[in-house]
């Protein structure tokens, strides 16, 4: 065990390496899917057919086929078609087309949500269109669309784990040639998923910080923040009573 | 996505044979603030309003009472462009709202000349419809600034004058999520108020408040109505609020104008049966 | 010439017979993430909070790592254990993937039984149903309504991540249409058929469940 560590601690660096890979591809495949998904998006809530159709047709192509033949098919094809890219490139493109297309339905869905009478009163003070959205209809929607962004970028992350089948040393190669030289599957790979585990952990809680700061700028409490989700599973398991001592509300809500 | 998709109303049909009355009653010389010209509006297979003409001068305050579901929020809704209209014309001030007569032929103005129009409405709903992610100020500040495009300063400060009108001055910098629906909806009256409509709608404004709450609203619009001369147009449910305020009443069945009046003879002296019934089951 | 149809037309065979353990894959992977996550669901809501939250942990974590790590990390695991280097990868593979999506899936179950109105949990014992019965004959049957088309939702997540199973070599739909564009260097006719073939299976599969969804959502 304490060989594994010394070698785990010569390994070091090249971990670091591999982490820093995949936070790019991670972070830029992020950004890019942001953007795809903002057009993408907003296209299918056109009241004009020719923005919406071909809007919804890319976003059902580039979520039907998987990730890995997008890869692929940046890697291997484009080039054939006299388009080289770098493996950096393809892993951040193939990333943002696929996850892009997820986010889009959310931004779509999001917007939709937003109570109908914001829009009519928008009208009602003869807003222009893009002031509308921009000033009115957007700020709502990405306060409802934030948690299911926050899961897209968790599955991003867990995503970028493919590149390393397009000769990137991302983590998970680095945890792979780990594997090799400490002969220890075991260590090396749990080692790397709780790596992977971490940053998920602080992807997730920057995405709560997000959503905290677009809640509060409606002027409402996060709906769904830990202690409320908490409070909520208790009150459902009808423990409250048990705690009205230490725990009003809980003990409120129970109480006939 | 846009809100003109489909609002259904609670289906009526019934298109009266009765004559539509021609709200010319009231009307003066001058050009009327708004005219209604052999308007229809369907809901998919459902007509709401039919061949419906009327007008109302400036300055005038209509009461718009029947039973749900008679068309009278669609007429607002109308007028404010929520709903697209399915034929005829409204005229506001003399101009086209949405569609004018050109070469014989009904077409559809542009958008922009459309909300030029519709600067001179503003609107109060029935579930405020404030701003969440805005500030009470910043609610009432946003259209003229970004409509009217007047100074920031002007703004704020015709904003402040309207929020001590309706008794909020000191609500200014929080989030309508905050307020009581009472004061949602006087907050909500202030920014109609701030863009200087020359019409304003009141589509049900104390419906959605506990009952404790209705006085501050009307009491506000008491003011407004006895201090200025906008022309009003409100359907309500409250029949001694619309008593006091209205200098016409208008009945609505079926989509059509059943009758209308001065509120003293509506209430007091309804010609129709129908009139009759739908005032007895509100009282 | 950019795409050559009689490569086109000897690649496609091959890839319907890899496309045959992909669908191995997500139809095993699907039965055991159903089943798995019905039990990690229920099973640990009797037992002490300690272990809750240890599943619990578990759960976030198997969720929040690369399923390709997962997939790696068993693979190389059994290759060094003597009584399991004959596991075939695609059996890893299955069990693997289906673990991975039992902790997507128990937590749909988990909503689907809270969704539940209390009162119907009262009136059971109003009753006196025992609870064994009070839960697979009121309570699950409601919950898995709820349920049911998120499950459809995760399968056909997984059916798109099985070609992740190209990482231990299992030779699947995409791993085909590597092997055949290295061969014949048709990489343009394997990889446009693999994603048509994705898209031809997932697209009515989703909107299918679309319908589900929507005609489960009303008694």
């Amino acid at each position: 065990m304490t060989d594994n560590f010394t070698s785990l601690l010569d390994f070091l660096p090249q971990i670091g390496e591999g982490i820093q890979v995949t936070l790019i591809l991670t972070l830029a495949g992020a950004l890019g899917a942001m953007i795809i998904a903002l057009v993408l998006g907003l296209s299918m809530t056109s009241t004009h057919a020719w923005l919406r159709i071909p809007a919804r047709i890319i976003v059902e192509f580039f979520r039907g086929t998987s990730l890995l033949v997008q890869l692929f098919w940046l890697f291997y094809v484009l080039p054939l078609l006299g388009v080289e890219l770098d493996p950096m490139s393809c892993g951040i493109g193939a990333l943002a087309l696929n996850y892009g297309a997820y986010s889009a339905e959310v931004v779509r869905s999001s917007i939709l949500t937003v109570a109908r009478g914001q829009w009519e009163a928008a009208i009602a003070l003869s807003l222009s269109p893009a002031r509308r959205m921009v000033r009115i209809i957007f700020p709502q929607a990405w306060a409802l669309m934030i948690p299911s962004l926050a899961t897209l970028l968790i599955q991003l992350l867990k995503g970028t784990a493919v590149v390393s089948f397009i000769t990137l040393q991302d983590l998970t190669d680095k945890i792979n040639q780990l594997r090799m030289s400490t002969n220890d599957t075991f260590f090396s790979f749990t080692v790397g998923l709780i790596i992977y585990f971490v940053i998920a952990w602080i992807l997730q809680e920057l995405m709560n910080l997000l959503e905290r700061r677009a809640t509060a700028r409606l002027g409402r409490k996060r709906p769904n923040s830990r202690t409320e989700r908490r409070l909520a599973r208790r009150l459902a398991r009808g423990e409250g009573g048990r705690h009205d001592a230490d725990d009003t509300a809980a003990g409120k809500g129970v109480r006939p | 996505m846009p809100p003109t998709e489909n609002i259904a109303p609670d289906p009526d049909g019934a298109s009266s044979t009765e004559a539509s009355a021609s709200g010319a009653s009231a009307s003066g010389t001058s050009t009327p603030a708004i005219e209604f010209k052999d308007v229809e509006k369907r809901f998919g297979t459902t007509t709401v309003l039919k061949n419906l003409n009327f007008t109302i001068s400036p300055g005038e305050r209509v009461a718009l009472i029947g039973p749900s579901g008679s068309g009278k929020t669609t007429i607002l809704r109308l007028i404010m462009t929520l709903e697209e209209l399915t034929d005829g014309y409204i005229f506001i001030d003399g101009q086209p709202l949405t569609h004018t007569e050109r070469n014989g032929r009904r077409v559809e103005l542009p958008s922009k000349t459309t909300r030029a129009m519709t600067t001179r409405i503003g609107m109060v709903f029935q579930q405020f419809n404030l701003f969440p992610n805005m500030t009470v100020l910043e609610n009432v500040i946003e259209a003229p600034i970004h409509v009217l495009k007047k100074s920031k300063d002007q703004a704020v400060q015709e904003a402040r004058e309207l929020l001590d009108k309706v008794g909020l001055a000191e609500k200014a910098d929080e989030h309508p999520s905050r307020l009581s629906g009472g004061q949602q909806q006087r907050v909500a009256i202030a920014r109609a108020l701030a863009m200087s409509p020359e019409v304003l709608l009141l589509d049900e404004v104390t419906s959605a408040l506990d009952p404790e709450l209705v006085g501050d609203v009307l009491a506000v619009l008491r003011t407004i109505a006895e201090t200025t001369d906008i022309t009003m147009l409100l359907v309500t449910h409250e029949m001694q609020f619309a008593r006091e305020v209205s200098d016409r009443v208008m009945m609505f069945d079926g989509g059509q104008v059943l009758e209308e009046g001065p509120p003293n003879q509506i209430f007091g002296a309804p010609r129709h049966e129908r009139t009759r019934t739908f005032l007895s089951s509100v009282q | 010439m950019i795409w050559n149809w009689e490569f086109a037309a000897e690649a496609l065979p091959l890839l319907l017979r890899g496309f045959g353990n992909t669908l191995i894959a997500t139809i095993v992977g699907t039965i055991i993430a159903a089943i798995l996550g019905l039990f990690i669901a229920v099973a640990i809501r009797g037992l002490p909070r300690w272990i809750n939250w240890v599943v619990r942990l578990l759960q976030a974590f198997i969720r929040n790592t690369p399923l390709v790590v997962q997939l790696l990390f068993i693979y190389y695991l059994f290759a060094g254990i003597p009584g399991l280097v004959d596991v075939p990868a695609l059996v890893i593979g299955i069990i693997v993937i289906g673990v991975h999506y039992a902790t997507y899936m128990s937590e749909s179950y988990r909503a689907g039984i809270d969704a539940v109105p209390p009162g119907q949990r009262e009136a059971a014992i109003a009753l006196s149903l025992p609870p064994v019965r009070t839960f697979t004959a009121v309570i699950l049957p409601q919950a898995l309504r709820a349920t049911i088309p998120s499950l459809g939702n995760y399968a056909v997540a997984m059916f798109k991540d099985t070609p992740f199973l190209f990482a231990i070599s299992v030779v699947e739909l995409v791993t085909t249409a590597q092997q055949f564009g290295a061969a014949k260097f048709a990489y343009t006719e394997a990889f446009t058929l693999a994603g048509l073939i994705f898209l031809a299976a997932s697209y009515p599969t989703s909107l299918l469940i679309q319908r589900l969804e929507r005609r489960l959502a009303t008694y």
